[in-house]
């Protein structure tokens, strides 16, 4: 509540300006309220701040982008065409820890900062300059991360897991700069978790109790957590990292009395909450949109909330299921494989509520609904390679192939981005005041849902035939599975370019949505006018399960 | 099949029947490729079944869990497809009102938990099989290095290093490409078939992954560590697969050969191996002309060192350091022994001590002194580097 008298300042200029779209005119004729870039800079709103990690994440979702894309056109035929094998690797590398840190992560994070005072009744976020800070932390990592690419040797080299030795004895020089960027990028995590924590628990609406929250809020609040237990343990991997190759400590040095496996643990006791950290949040935008469009209250409100619970406790229990070629002794194969294998009965729960809510429901196919039905089958087909690769006799043939590959993208790209994709249709009524381009919208998804899919799913094939993973070069037998996940890539990374389109489109005019956009949307953000003024809730709306009575 | 006949029909007599052969032809030739190699068509989309009875093991059990994913899938989808078109609301359809329904609930939570529970029993036991590395025939060391493999035959005194034998024109693509493309080395590991052979990973670098898919064989080599892994080879023939974890620049470029042999064919090969081995270590012994030792330091050279230090000796700095008029390379010789024999400590340059035979770390060290215009004239003598190594 630092705030209390920035955000009143705020205010005056606000009302009357009344329902500004984008922003552009926002502040203009008041001049205590800063204008230009300095109001992106300063301000503590949580709808600007909002805006801000959303765009930011497009950004990053579009130079990861040409990243893939660099890696799919050297991969297009055997041989080396276009890059040499150690600025693939920078490629790989970049790619991976762009999308995971910079894209899918600061995605969320901007839907929360959005969303989850809407859907709680609360006037912002609990603590707004720490906001702020924690955006514009983001900017500052990776522009830092970005620029390790032009430094002498080249920019990180070792994969998105940047396993040791190869990260600290054989990395190149810039490998400070890259553990450096992670701490800031760790830090504005950590920080937007604890905002994100202290709002859900402080300022929900009176009458609205923790089980009346919108699904969207729960899978962060629990997400949240995650990323505060975790978070500190990659930051201590790291740090351990930075004093090998600076100091001469041999943390992961075997030649020094270190252990290479130590590091491989912490990164994955760290690694494999992060990927729930990716898609909690994607379970509760589809949680939101599946009823919405099947005009039918979601199925099983109670136990998604203990499913999303119990993967979150599950998910510190699984982390070497990543190491099972490591050579573990056999009791732990089998602990790591038997709760690897459990950990896919709450996720089934999940797909069969989602299903049980379309079932004899009224269902009609708006883009946010066409995304998050393709969300939950490729988001299945994600989770049924998952439940092979847990299968620690059958992973030892799996592991470090493209069958991976093409796993772990299921799951992040038709599965996490998809979800974000479906929460931006879904409430771009809402930031915008008008509805998205039906018809564009329309062939994005298409084409998104083909390219994705022939990118990733040859790949499930490429790999069981023995390909390994983060290779620039391979051998003939891959040659057409390649060339088909190639051809898709570009497919699917060009038609992202309609999304921005879209986005363009829809902030500067077209249908006008009312304050419900959707028919059948109950939640509370759906009270306020569309688009949201800079100031919603400013008197909190007294609520009875999770609806207004006023 | 009634559009076929349809077009058929169309066309002119003679040319229906050169269709009706050419499609005959067609068929036969599918037939038979289909009975002839079912396992080559099975090998390019799908996990190999392999040559041992672990690798078969594995794939049934790829091949339960790939069923039942498949079942699964048809019933989830199916419902939801279902829905999707039922349940619209432009066929007029409204709403239920249910939204809970426990019987139901414990119901998809308990049968997915049964029959991952069926399927976790022959797992443990395909698991426990493939630890059980005791009372093996043979043992073999293999160690990781950046970019190749070094086997060692455990009290048998051969050992030897296999590196990509796929020629650089290739990879550029100045040269056509060759049937095993990045699949072939200059010395391939050469095993017995139907005896329990252990193997013992390490590395002496980063973390590399020895993988053979037709065995089921996957063990990362880590430095410090020394993994375990076994397989016995059922049929004879030249097992291909690569380095499966990221381990620096020329990761995609180690690939693994194996050869089994029958077991005669094996001890044969083992003694006469053995032979060349104590015929190389007294060739070490006699006195090597300069150009002997540039013949054979070329070669080593482009094996081993080139793929840092490029084959014009340029180097990629700040990494790997040219050659070409350094230091190291032209000024004090037995710096330069140091360093090639030690490896650096903190930097990527590895110890070749164990890698390299006295002769060809005597013939590359005097190839880098006077090659690419370094021209010291200056020689090793590979009894030298005998003498120190023993040292």
């Amino acid at each position: 509540m630092a705030s209390e008298q920035p955000r009143k300042a705020v205010l005056q200029a606000s009302e009357s300006e009344g329902a500004t779209a984008g922003g552009a005119h926002v502040g203009e004729g008041h001049g205590s309220a800063p204008r230009g870039m300095l109001r992106w800079l300063l301000t503590t709103n949580h709808k600007d701040i909002g805006t801000l990690y959303l765009i930011f994440s497009l950004s990053m979702l579009f130079i990861g982008g040409i990243m893939a894309l660099v890696i799919r056109t050297e991969l297009f035929q055997p041989g080396l065409q276009m890059v040499q094998p150690e600025f693939f690797n920078q490629m790989t590398t970049m790619h991976g820890l762009i999308m995971v840190f910079g894209a899918i992560m600061p995605a969320f994070t901007g839907l929360a900062n959005w969303m989850i005072p809407l859907q709680i009744g609360a006037p912002d976020m609990a603590l707004p300059r720490l906001n702020n800070f924690s955006f514009w932390l983001l900017p500052v990592a990776f522009l830092l991360l970005l620029s390790t690419l032009l430094m002498e040797g080249g920019g990180p080299n070792f994969g998105w897991t940047f396993y040791a030795p190869l990260s600290t004895t054989y990395a190149p020089p810039s490998t400070s700069f890259f553990i450096f960027s992670l701490h800031i990028a760790g830090i504005s995590s950590i920080l937007g978790a604890i905002n994100i924590i202290a709002t859900i628990l402080n300022l929900r609406a009176p009458g609205m109790r923790l089980m009346d929250m919108p699904l969207f809020v729960w899978t962060w609040l629990i997400t949240a957590f995650l990323l505060i237990a975790v978070m500190p343990v990659l930051a201590g991997a790291i740090t351990m990292m930075l004093f090998d190759i600076n100091f001469g400590t041999s943390y992961f040095n075997a030649a020094g009395g270190g252990d290479p496996v130590l590091f491989q643990h912490l990164f994955w006791f760290f690694g494999h909450p992060e990927v729930y950290i990716m898609i909690l949040p994607a379970f509760g935008i589809v949680s939101a949109i599946v009823p919405t469009f099947s005009r039918k209250r979601l199925f099983g409100y109670a136990s998604m909330v203990y499913a999303t619970g119990s993967i979150a406790i599950m998910s510190f229990l699984v982390w070497a299921h990543h190491m099972f070629a490591v050579g573990l002794p056999l009791v732990a194969e089998l602990f790591f494989m038997y709760t690897t294998m459990l950990i896919a009965v709450p996720t089934g729960v999940k797909v069969f509520n989602w299903i049980a809510t379309m079932f004899r429901g009224s269902i009609s196919f708006e883009p946010p609904m066409l995304f998050a039905i393709a969300f939950i089958v490729q988001f299945t087909i994600g989770g049924f390679s998952g439940l092979m690769l847990a299968i620690a006799p059958a992973d030892f043939q799996y592991h470090d192939t493209y069958f991976v590959v093409a796993h772990f993208h299921y799951v992040l790209v038709p599965g996490a981005l998809f979800a974000i994709l479906a929460g931006a249709y879904y409430w771009l009524p809402k930031w915008t005041g008008f509805y998205p381009h039906e018809g564009l919208s329309k062939w994005h998804f298409w084409l998104s849902v083909i390219g994705v899919n022939l990118t990733f799913f040859p790949m499930h094939f490429s790999g069981l035939a023995g390909m390994p993973r983060r290779i620039p070069d391979y051998a003939l037998q891959f040659a057409d599975f390649n060339m088909l996940s190639s051809i898709g890539a570009f497919l699917f990374g060009i038609s992202q370019l309609l999304f921005l389109v879209v986005i363009v489109k829809c902030a500067r005019g077209g249908v006008r949505a009312p304050a419900c956009a959707w028919e059948g949307a109950v939640d509370l953000e759906w009270s306020v006018p569309s688009p949201a003024p800079l100031h919603t809730f400013e008197i909190p709306p007294q609520t009875r399960d999770g609806q207004i009575i006023r | 099949m009634s559009w076929i006949a349809e077009c058929l029909s169309r066309v002119t007599r003679p040319m229906r029947l050169r269709l009706r052969r050419t499609v005959t032809t067609l068929s036969l030739t599918a037939l038979s490729l289909t009975a002839l190699s079912p396992s080559v068509l099975a090998v390019e989309y799908n996990m190999p079944v392999g040559v041992t009875a672990v690798s078969r093991e594995i794939h049934s059990l790829h091949m339960i869990i790939f069923w039942i994913c498949v079942v699964i899938g048809i019933v989830v989808f199916g419902v939801m497809g279902y829905a999707m078109i039922k349940h619209r609301k432009s066929r007029g359809a409204v709403s239920a009102s249910f939204h809970e329904n426990t019987r139901i609930e414990i119901l998809w939570t308990a049968i997915p938990l049964l029959i991952l529970v069926v399927m976790a029993v022959p797992a443990t036991a395909t698991l426990k099989d493939m630890y059980d590395a005791s009372e093996s025939a043979l043992d073999v060391k293999i160690t990781g290095h950046q970019w190749r493999w070094q086997y060692e035959y455990l009290g048998e005194d051969v050992a030897f290093t296999s590196s990509l034998a796929t020629p650089r024109e290739q990879i550029n693509n100045t040269a056509t490409k060759g049937e095993h493309y990045l699949l072939e080395v200059d010395n391939p590991l050469v095993l017995p078939i139907n005896r329990k052979v252990r193997f013992l990973t390490t590395s002496a670098d980063v973390i590399h992954s020895w993988w053979v898919p037709d065995f089921g064989v996957k063990k990362d080599a880590i430095p410090g560590f020394i993994n375990e892994a076994w397989t016995r080879i059922e049929t004879p023939g030249t097992y291909r697969g690569q380095c499966t974890e990221l381990c620096g620049k020329d990761h995609g470029f180690m690939p693994v050969v194996v050869e089994a042999l029958p077991e005669a064919e094996f001890d044969e090969w083992l003694i006469a191996r053995k032979a060349e081995a104590e015929a190389a270590l007294n060739d070490a012994g006699r006195d090597w002309s300069l150009e002997e030792l540039m013949e054979k330091g070329e070669k080593t050279y482009a094996t081993i060192c080139a793929s840092c230090h490029q084959p014009d000796g340029q180097g990629m700095p700040p990494a790997f350091p040219s050659l070409v008029g350094s230091a190291i390379v032209t000024q004090d010789i037995q710096a330069h022994i140091d360093i090639v024999v030690n490896g650096k400590a903190g930097t990527p340059m590895a110890a070749f001590a164990d890698v390299l035979s006295p002769v060809e770390l005597a013939a590359v060290i005097t190839y880098e002194r006077n090659a690419w215009g370094n021209d010291t004239g200056e020689l090793v003598q590979p009894a030298v580097i005998k003498e120190q190594l023993s040292q």
